[in-house]
């Protein structure tokens, strides 16, 4: 793992009494994607404000290699921001908008062309710079907004939702343009999003928030595979978590029938929940399965088939290739790599919200 | 058929509106001292008006008091749209009310309560006190016209300013205040025109001697009206007439034509 560039310590914050983040500690390394996902009000952007200097923490510090930023003015702070709405300044051509930081910094006209040419190759507008901002696409504007940061060399670039306005295929292009040219420049990413999919796809490292709590930090992969609580399962795509008793070490009672699994160290005869992904449940002839149960709902979804099985008195959710018509009687496999065990929530705050996709 | 009734009643229309300014205009013209008969084209109740010290030194007095009381309230409305969009929902509203009760207000009891709120602190009334009311007067037309641009702007364009190591004050100059331009330059407008415009209050709150060309016009009317003022009364709706046509000339258009005129595809 690289150094450590950021670090944001206790960091506390209400808005009209109302508490957005609580005692919230993360640290960011060089070179890193992060992305903060939650849902919106989970205190995500504040986060972001802090780091960018727009908000002030009541409680708590924010570190910069080394040094306490937490009073620093965001003019005087070494981060730049790519805006949810771009922002863009409408009466300035796109090169006045690329140069504006660096004639601040008070560079040599030669220093800023180059710059500008080299931004807006980087975002690929080339010969763009005497057009006006309101002439663009909205994903032309963005990746203006993202050039005009990046000319001023931060390093850490922080991302506000910056694809939320654009349609599906756009933002899917986009996501890829972004993680190229973040291996390009070599800088830290700190990216905010509610989209997981978005998350999933670019981030080093996710962190899950809500309710001004971090639920996990960990790579995609991670917080994929292995959830650390319903609400991160639940929020990551969708999935099944189902009340189960962990009866010993490899083998939960899920519904009444048991299944092996991989997990150990949860005690015997104790409550947890199973969380299964939907296409980690395998349907099979019925008789082959360990449990047995009925199709009640089936959608057709592009790549796969959405249904959803009813078994032992609980709606399975699956995807698979293979239809299974409604009404068939099917059977249900799960492979024991597949179930991932979770502890009840002791707190409310762990506690999932309902979030319907 | 329906076409030409549509031109034929907003013929209608302009005329009704213009027909005694224009009557006005062309007596203005006429070589014959009486209203009831034309006596051939001429031009010297202009001159006889140009040469009359006294009406020359009002017209100064009101392009004045228009200039500088328009300047005042356009810089102190713009910082009150400011402060306003930082308020709470509730104070802004109230706020707003406030302001635009004097734009509703009978002009004659704005006059009337200024002149007693003069009388009242001892303040010597004369070019000073025009000039306050007239700043008094101009503030809610200024708000009313910039604070709808302050509505559009995209808060996050001042905080991308800072971003990039703008200062705060730079930042609200650069970034800012040319979104704001539009609405600021048609407040000052406006506002001039208010003030060149006023009879009523300038009326109740100017001096012994200080006289503007409205408060002049009325003297000289009740003395006989006199051709020269037909010229005067002309110029005057003349100038007004432009000042509103370049009101609603808005910015927005020209901004657009200087933004796109100068393309240059690629792609």
């Amino acid at each position: 793992m690289n150094k450590e560039l950021i670090q944001l310590v206790d960091i506390s914050k209400s808005f009209d009494g109302q508490m957005v983040l609580d005692e919230l500690n993360l640290s960011i390394h060089e070179n890193e994607f992060v992305t903060l996902l939650g849902p919106s009000g989970c205190g995500k952007t504040t986060t972001l404000r802090i780091l960018g200097g727009f908000a002030n923490p009541d409680t708590g510090r924010v570190v910069f290699d080394g040094q306490d930023i937490t009073r620093i003015p965001p003019n005087k702070r070494q981060l730049n921001t790519v805006f949810q709405k771009y922002a863009l300044f409408t009466h300035m051509t796109i090169a006045e908008n690329i140069a504006f930081g660096l004639k601040i910094k008070k560079k040599t006209k030669s220093y800023i062309d180059d710059k500008i040419r080299y931004a807006l190759k980087l975002v690929n507008l080339e010969g763009y710079e005497n057009r006006m901002p309101d002439s663009l696409s909205g994903g032309q504007q963005q990746r203006i907004a993202i050039a005009r940061a990046i000319v001023n060399e931060p390093k850490v670039l922080l991302l506000d939702e910056p694809l939320g306005a654009l349609d599906l295929k756009l933002r899917q292009e986009m996501q890829y343009e972004l993680i190229r040219m973040k291996n390009e420049l070599g800088i830290t990413f700190v990216y905010v999003t509610h989209d997981q999919e978005e998350a999933l796809t670019m981030s080093d490292t996710i962190v899950v928030m809500n309710q001004g709590y971090i639920q996990q930090i960990g790579s995609p992969e991670s917080i994929y595979n292995e959830p650390e609580n319903a609400f991160v399962a639940d929020f990551i795509g969708d999935s099944n978590i189902i009340p189960a008793t962990m009866i010993k070490d490899e083998v939960v009672e899920i519904l009444g029938t048991r299944f092996a699994c991989v997990d150990t160290g949860f005690g015997e005869n104790k409550p947890v929940d199973a969380v299964i992904r939907p296409e980690d449940v395998m349907l099979v002839e019925p008789d082959a399965g360990i449990i047995k149960g009925v199709v009640t709902h089936l959608i057709f979804k592009g790549v796969h088939y959405e249904m959803e099985v009813t078994a032992n008195g609980y709606e399975w959710l699956v995807h698979s290739t293979t239809l299974f018509p409604v009404g068939k009687e099917v059977g249900i496999q799960v492979d024991p790599f597949n179930i991932q065990i979770m502890n009840k929530p002791e707190s409310e705050d762990e506690e999932a919200v309902a979030i319907d996709i | 058929m329906k076409n030409a009734a549509k031109k034929i009643y907003i013929a209608l229309i302009v005329l009704f509106l213009y027909a005694p300014i224009g009557t006005l205009m062309v007596l203005s013209f006429n070589a014959s001292k009486t209203r009831a008969k034309w006596g051939g084209f001429s031009l010297q109740w202009y001159i006889a008006l140009f040469q009359n010290e006294e009406i020359l030194r009002a017209l100064f007095n009101t392009l004045v008091i228009a200039l500088v009381s328009s300047l005042f309230a356009t810089v102190i409305g713009t910082i009150a749209c400011i402060a306003m969009t930082g308020m709470k929902r509730q104070a802004k509203s109230i706020l707003m009310g406030i302001t635009n009760i004097p734009m509703l207000n009978a002009d004659i009891v704005t006059g009337v309560s200024l002149m007693l709120l003069y009388i009242s602190l001892g303040i010597r009334f004369g070019m000073g006190t025009i000039l306050l009311s007239h700043i008094t007067f101009n503030i809610p037309y200024v708000i009313l016209s910039v604070m709808p641009r302050m509505k559009q702007l995209n808060p996050s364009t001042f905080e991308a300013a800072l971003d990039l190591g703008s200062s705060p004050l730079n930042a609200f100059f650069k970034v800012v205040f040319p979104d704001l331009l539009p609405g600021i330059l048609s407040g000052f407008l406006m506002a001039f025109t208010m003030s060149l415009d006023d009879f009523i209050i300038t009326h109740f709150t100017k001096g012994v001697g200080v006289d503007t060309l409205s408060t002049k016009i009325y003297t000289e009317i009740k003395k006989g009206i006199k051709p020269e003022m037909y010229a005067l009364s002309s110029l005057i709706f003349v100038i007004v007439l432009t000042l509103l046509i370049l009101i609603n000339l808005s910015p927005d258009k020209k901004e657009k034509e200087l933004r796109y005129g100068g393309k240059n595809e690629k792609k």
